[in-house]
C-alpha cells in the first residue's frame, strides 16, 4: 500500500509531532507546524497520535493511492478533490485504489495537511520521521517530495472509516489580520518603552520569507536602548551573548525586520529576542502567508498556559468524539 | 552577576547567569545543569547548556515552568555562583583550520554591504578593532591558544568556542550588521567572543575568517569518527579545540582523506578543571597540547 507522487505543489514534506531530545546539539524540533491541524488529522483517521502525515503550503500535491484507504484533509482552506469530485475538508474520506488526490487554488490559510490511515511510513530519524531539509535528514529522503515518489503507509490504524466529521465549530477560521500571543521578556529590556509599544500595535507585514525555519515581517522600525556592550556580545545594538533561542522566540536584527523563530529554526544565536510566541498561536501562524497582516498581543504566563490547557483539553474532547 | 530568571513562552525557561561572556558565568551554567541533568525532575524535557546562560525546554502540563524556576535558583544556591571546583571528562582535538582561504574569501566580498566595513574584508576588520597591526599577527593570535566549547547548536554540530586565555587576551568582533543569506559549508566564523565552524551552508552572521577542511556534521556517518560515536555531529559540550594552522596543501591532504572516508580528528582525554585553569591559563593550555601532540 503506497501513495505515487505525481506533483509535490510547492513544498510538500513529511512531518510528525517532532524531533526531541537533541536541540542541545542543535536539532530543531521540525514537525508538523500547525499541530492542531496536524493532530486533528490523525484522529479523523484513526491513526495514534504521532502518526506521520504530508505538509503542503500554499500548492496542494497531486497523489494517487496504490489501494482502498481512508484519508483526511485539514488545515488550510482549500478545495480538494479526488478524481475530480470536491471532498470535503476535516472529514476523513473513502479513497479507492487508483484514485487521485488533487487540490485547487488556495482560498484560506496557507497549509492543508493529508493524514492517511496508518501514517506514512518512513524511518525514524533521531526519533522522529519529520523532515528537516537544512541537513538533509528525516522524512522522505530527507527532503521535500518530488514527482515520482513512492511513500509507504503503515497499517496500524484503529478501525478507519469514511464520515468522521469535526463539528464546524471547531473548524479553526482564517482571520484577515492573525493574532499572536506572545509572552514579552527575554531580551526585551534591550528595547525602548516605545519600540515595544510599537511593536504589539503594529499589524505587520508577513515578508516573502515566510517558512518553516521562520517567519519575517515588515511595518515598522524599533530602537534599542543604548547601553555598555557586555563583553562576548559584539558591538552591533541587537548583538547579546550568544545563547538558546525558544521556538516561537521573536528577534529583531537590525531593529526593522523582527523574525518569529519556527520548528525548523537555529537552536542558538546572538541577537536579540524580545519574547515568545506561546506554542498554541504557531498553527495560527503557521496558516499566514506572505502578504497577510499579523498582529502581536502580550499575555502573561498564566494566560499561555490556560491557552494550552484549553487546547489540549478540545484535541483530548476531539479525539475522544471522533474515536 | 545576577542571574536572571524568564519565560520563553509556555514551553521553555531562559536563564541568563550573566549577560557578559566570561568563563566563571559558563562555569555556573554548567555546573546548575549538570547538577539539573543528574536530579532528573519530571517534566525537564531537554537542558540547553550555553555561554553565559541555558535554557530548559519544560513540559508544563508535567511541572508548572514557575516551579521549575524555584527549583532551578534552589539548585543555584547549592552549588553557589561561581562554583569551579570540579572536574570535567573531556577531550582536546586538533582542528585543521585554513584561514584567509578563497572559498569564504569570495563569499564575504559578495555580502559587503551587509558588513559593517564595506572597504575591507572580514580579516582585516576584525585585526583593526582588536588593535593588531597586521592580519597576520591578529591570524597568530586566533590560533594560538586552545578553545572551549561552550555551546553547541544554531544547527546540528556546530560548536561555539571561547578562547582559553585571560581577558586582555581575548578577541572580540561584531556579528554582520544583516545576516548573510549564504556561508559556505565549514566556513570558521568568528562573532562576539566565540568562534565557530559552519556544519552545512546556510545563513550565517558571523565573521568569515577561515576554513575548515575536516566535516563536523556526516549525516550518513561515513568518517570513521562519526560512526564510532555513533553521532551525525562530531564535537561535544566541553570538548577542548585547538585549532592548527594549515596552507592550501594541509588543506587538500585533509580533503583528500575526507574524499576516500579516512579522515580521523587527532585527539586526546583530558580532565579540565575550571579551577585550575583559571589559576594558571597559560600552564593548563601547555600541558594539553603537551597531551595532545606528543
Amino acid at each position: 500500500m503506497s501513495i505515487l507522487v505525481h506533483d509535490p505543489g510547492l513544498e510538500t514534506t513529511v512531518q510528525d509531532t517532532g524531533r526531541f531530545g537533541h536541540y542541545a546539539i542543535g536539532f530543531p524540533p521540525s514537525g508538523a507546524l500547525d499541530s492542531f491541524a496536524y493532530h486533528v488529522g490523525n484522529a479523523l483517521v484513526g491513526n495514534a497520535p504521532g502518526a506521520a502525515a504530508l505538509e503542503a503550503v500554499y500548492l496542494g500535491p497531486t497523489l494517487e493511492f496504490t489501494a482502498d484507504t481512508v484519508i483526511a484533509v485539514t488545515g488550510a482552506d482549500i478545495p480538494a478533490t479526488l478524481d475530480g469530485e470536491v471532498i470535503p475538508l476535516w472529514e476523513s474520506v473513502a479513497v479507492r485504489a487508483g484514485q487521485t488526490l488533487a487540490f485547487g487554488q488556495l482560498a484560506g490559510g496557507a497549509r492543508p495537511y493529508v493524514a492517511v490511515a496508518g501514517g506514512i511510513d518512513v524511518p525514524e530519524v533521531y526519533g522522529s520521521r519529520s523532515t528537516y531539509t537544512l541537513v538533509g535528514m528525516g522524512g522522505f529522503a530527507g527532503r521535500g517530495l518530488a514527482a515520482g515518489d513512492e511513500l509507504a503507509l503503515g497499517d496500524d490504524a484503529v478501525a478507519p472509516r469514511a464520515g468522521r466529521r469535526v463539528p464546524d465549530d471547531a473548524v479553526p477560521v482564517h482571520p484577515e489580520v492573525a493574532e499572536l500571543r506572545l509572552l514579552v521578556g527575554l531580551h526585551s529590556y534591550r528595547l525602548t518603552p516605545d519600540s515595544l509599544e510599537r511593536f504589539t500595535d503594529t499589524a505587520w507585514k508577513v515578508t516573502p520569507d515566510a517558512n518553516r525555519v521562520g517567519y519575517r515581517y515588515r511595518g515598522a522600525e524599533l530602537e534599542f536602548v543604548p547601553r555598555e556592550q557586555p563583553f562576548g556580545a559584539g558591538s552591533d545594538p541587537a548583538n547579546v551573548t550568544d545563547c538558546g533561542y525558544p521556538v516561537g522566540s521573536v528577534q529583531v536584527p537590525g531593529g526593522v525586520e523582527p523574525i518569529v523563530l519556527l520548528q525548523d529554526a537555529v537552536t542558538g544565536g546572538g541577537y536579540a529576542t524580545l519574547g515568545t510566541v506561546v506554542s498554541v498561536d504557531r498553527d495560527r501562524l503557521a496558516q499566514t502567508k506572505t502578504g497577510d497582516r499579523t498582529r502581536f498581543v502580550p499575555v502573561d504566563l498564566d494566560e499561555a498556559l490556560a491557552i494550552r490547557h484549553d487546547r489540549t483539553a478540545q484535541l483530548e474532547r476531539l479525539r475522544s468524539d471522533l474515536s | 552577576m545576577e542571574t536572571r530568571y524568564d519565560h520563553g513562552g509556555d514551553e521553555f525557561v531562559y536563564v541568563e547567569i550573566d549577560a557578559a561572556m566570561s568563563l566563571p558565568a559558563h562555569f555556573t551554567s554548567l555546573a546548575i545543569t549538570r547538577q539539573l541533568a543528574a536530579e532528573a525532575i519530571d517534566g525537564v524535557e531537554e537542558i540547553c547548556p550555553s555561554n553565559a546562560s541555558y535554557m530548559v525546554r519544560v513540559d508544563p502540563d508535567r511541572i508548572h515552568p514557575r516551579d521549575l524556576v524555584r527549583e532551578l535558583q534552589r539548585i543555584e544556591s547549592e552549588v553557589g555562583a561561581g562554583d569551579d571546583d570540579f572536574t570535567v571528562e573531556t577531550r582536546i582535538v586538533d582542528v585543521p583550520i585554513m584561514l584567509n582561504d578563497p572559498w569564504t574569501h569570495e563569499v564575504l566580498m559578495r555580502f559587503r554591504d551587509r558588513h559593517q566595513d564595506p572597504t575591507g574584508t572580514d580579516l582585516d576588520y576584525g585585526a583593526r578593532i582588536n588593535g593588531y597591526d597586521s592580519t597576520d599577527a591578529f591570524v597568530d593570535a586566533l590560533a594560538s591558544s586552545p578553545y572551549l566549547v561552550t555551546m553547541m547548536g544554531f544547527v546540528p554540530g556546530l560548536p561555539w568556542c571561547f578562547q582559553l586565555v585571560p581577558r586582555e587576551r581575548q578577541v572580540e568582533v561584531p556579528k554582520y550588521v544583516r545576516p548573510r543569506t549564504e556561508t559556505p559549508e565549514r566556513a570558521f566564523g568568528f562573532g562576539g567572543a566565540f568562534a565557530v565552524i559552519y556544519p552545512v551552508k546556510g545563513a550565517g552572521g558571523y565573521q568569515l575568517f577561515g576554513s575548515a577542511p575536516a566535516p563536523i556534521f556526516d549525516a550518513a556517518m561515513e568518517q570513521p569518527d562519526f560512526a564510532e560515536q555513533d553521532s551525525v555531529v562530531f564535537f561535544r559540550h566541553g570538548d577542548v579545540i585547538n585549532f592548527r594552522r594549515v596552507d592550501e596543501a594541509g588543506y587538500d591532504e585533509v580533503r583528500e582523506q575526507v574524499a576516500d572516508k579516512q579522515w580521523r580528528y587527532r585527539t586526546a582525554p583530558v580532565e579540565f578543571s575550571p579551577r585550575r585553569f583559571l589559576d594558571d591559563p597559560d600552564g593548563t593550555n601547555a600541558a594539553m597540547l603537551e597531551g595532545l601532540y606528543s
